[in-house]
């Protein structure tokens, strides 16, 4: 896949993501908006998955820790084959496998997660159990920065570099806002470079809607020999919608009709314009 | 039967923010947590007023709830808000050793329990929280029905010394009970008098149960309903004399029926009146995604319910 492919797949995971929330009438935008290049990149570039062989024991594991962005998640699958990509006209409807949060009904999904601060904790057990078997895979998780002051997840920090997990890749969504307000006003957590590093972890800054960036540093691990990684990637909350980039009222937000068709069509100039 | 009116559906969690803007500006004592989520908890104006008497924790629920035992020093009365299921489940050790054992005053005051919360699904809808938090030596459990009724609660627990656990829900529903109704902890509340079959409900199951004891009165089947919105300490007396009068009871909750209200009852009937008892509440399974009244129906926790649970009883009295 070329980068321009790449870069257009970006803002057609974009639409789906707004028209599946419109569908349902429910969902995270926001924060599905911040972390969709990362799946991008991760699922068509980095992560060695087959949606026929899914599997696989030594497939890539992925697990996303912010669970509540199952939209993106969900988005991803479906263009990457994992089911078709109308079953998410039922997301969030009753009786639908498509739940608000990844579900291992879902094929392509490895874990139930939506209660914050419980993805880490999970793929350091994955990690040590690839290590275990001489396994060459890696695992993924993707951390939100509201969720990092979660104390399981410094526990967790600890013990992947207490295990030198350099099979462990923590990804976060750096869009420094969560409900309530910004990260800053609500639970300060500062230099989390320093912080990580401090844990005994390798740390890497990436812009994280620069496909190339995300890409390189996902792709070549470990960063250092022995020690997790850490990626922040810096993003921007609604990211791609003018409206809704770093509103609040966007974390839980479904657009109205007009909405809807404004975000849609901010989309398809950005389409035109990478073609 | 006694009739009841909706005076306009309106969500439990607001009664509890509309409390909490009362309490700050009655009650000097009053401190507040939330742990990300002050507009589903609705206490921006108790912020607002009260800055200095707020604190927020951030995704911290564990931390919130060590916090809050340490805030009891001085008299201070905090009172934690989140999801029900972070308010328990995710926090149960910080619960059971730094407030229950520890004896603290503090009042945590759970939002979105059960199904009812609607779309966000299984990792949500906490089914467990009554048994969780009733086994918990010393825990007060209150489970109110409605807007005022939320908002009475959380008034009174404010006045109580002891740890609490106040939970109520998401969606807009019957507001029914009267806005100056005085809440008594642990004090079961008649509200419509019968004779074939008492039917003893809490939380948003009080208003179905109301329902379902008008459609039996059509059928010429007189219905008593009583609402526990205190689970623990229960009160044994009233369900002791109404079932002394009817001889069979259906217990309503939109609970697990494992640690729920229903066992609660059925401890006291086997250990002092045997009685035949059904149980409306979930059948051990976590949820889904879907609107309330959808989940309402599939996991059998709606009027309709209740009444063939009602049937059923009747048969086996
Ligand atoms: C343990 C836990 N507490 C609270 C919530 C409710 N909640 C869902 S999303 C969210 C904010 C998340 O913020 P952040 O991690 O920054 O996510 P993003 O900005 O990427 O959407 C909260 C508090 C939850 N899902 N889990
Ligand atoms: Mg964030």
């Amino acid at each position: 896949m070329t980068n321009q492919e790449l870069r257009l797949k970006s803002v057609v995971l974009r639409k789906n993501i707004l028209k599946y929330i419109y569908i349902a009438k429910a969902g995270h935008t926001g924060g599905s908006l911040s972390c969709i290049d990362i799946l991008n990149v991760l699922y068509n570039k980095v992560l060695n998955v087959d949606p026929k062989d899914f599997k696989n024991p030594n497939r890539d594991r992925y697990i996303q820790s912010k669970g509540h962005c199952v939209e993106a998640l969900f988005v991803t699958l479906a263009d990457r084959g994992f089911f078709p990509e109308s079953d998410l006209e039922t997301l969030c409807a009753y009786q639908s496998h498509y739940i608000g949060h990844p579900t291992k009904k879902v094929h392509g999904v490895e874990q139930n997660t939506g209660a914050l601060g419980h993805g880490l904790s999970i793929c350091v057990g994955e990690a040590i159990a690839a290590k275990l078997d001489d396994k060459r895979h890696r695992v993924f998780t993707l951390l939100g920065d509201g969720e990092l002051p979660e104390g399981s997840n410094w526990e967790a920090f600890l013990s992947a570099s207490h295990y030198k997990l350099d099979n462990l890749y923590a990804i976060l969504d750096n869009n420094k806002q969560q409900i309530t307000g910004n990260n800053k006003e609500v639970m300060n957590t500062d230099s989390v470079r320093d912080k990580l590093q401090s844990f005994g972890w390798a740390v890497k800054e990436v812009d994280g809607h620069n496909l190339e960036q995300l890409e390189e540093a996902l792709k070549n691990g470990p960063f250092e020999e022995g020690k997790p990684n850490f990626i922040i990637a810096h993003t921007i909350k609604g990211k791609g919608v003018s409206f809704m980039e770093g509103s609040l009222k966007w974390h839980h937000g479904v657009p109205t009709e007009e909405q809807y068709a404004l975000a849609q069509s901010e989309l398809n100039t950005a389409e035109a314009l990478i073609h | 039967m006694k009739k009841y009116i909706d005076q306009g559906k309106n969500d439990t969690r607001s009664g509890y923010g509309a409390a909490m803007t009362e309490l700050g500006r009655t009650n000097p004592n009053v401190v507040a947590l939330c742990a990300d989520l002050v507009g589903s908890l609705k206490i921006q104006e108790f912020i607002d007023e009260n800055p200095e008497r707020f604190f927020q924790i951030g995704i911290a629920e564990a931390n919130m709830m060590g916090i809050a035992a340490g805030l009891t020093i001085g008299g201070k009365i905090p009172f934690t808000g989140t999801f029900a299921n972070f308010s328990t489940g995710r926090v149960y050790d910080q619960i059971r050793q730094s407030i229950a054992y520890s004896g603290k005053n503090v009042k945590i005051c759970a939002s979105h329990a059960g199904v009812t919360l609607g779309e966000d699904g299984a990792t949500h809808q906490i089914l467990e929280d009554i048994g969780l938090m009733k086994m918990l030596p010393g825990m007060t459990v209150i489970n109110p029905c409605d807007y005022n009724q939320t908002k009475a609660a959380t008034l009174a627990i404010a006045d109580y010394e002891g740890p609490v656990y106040l939970r109520f829900g998401r969606p807009k529903v019957a507001n029914f009970t009267p806005v100056d109704q005085k809440f008594e902890i642990g004090k079961a509340l008649m509200l419509s008098e019968g004779t074939d079959v008492t039917i003893i409900a809490t939380g948003h199951l009080v208003w179905e149960a109301l329902i379902a004891a008008e459609n039996l009165e059509a059928d010429g089947i007189s219905a008593e309903v009583i609402n526990i919105h205190t689970i623990k300490p229960l009160d044994e007396e009233a369900v002791l004399k109404s079932v002394k009068k009817t001889g069979c009871v259906v217990t309503a909750e939109e609970h697990n029926y494992l640690g729920g209200l229903g066992e609660s009852i059925a401890r006291t009937l086997a250990t002092q009146h045997p009685t035949p008892q059904e149980f409306v509440a979930t059948q051990d399974t976590f949820g889904e995604s879907g609107t309330p009244e959808q989940l309402m129906e599939k996991y059998g926790l709606n009027n309709k319910a209740i009444t063939r649970a009602v049937l059923k009883v009747l048969k086996r009295k």
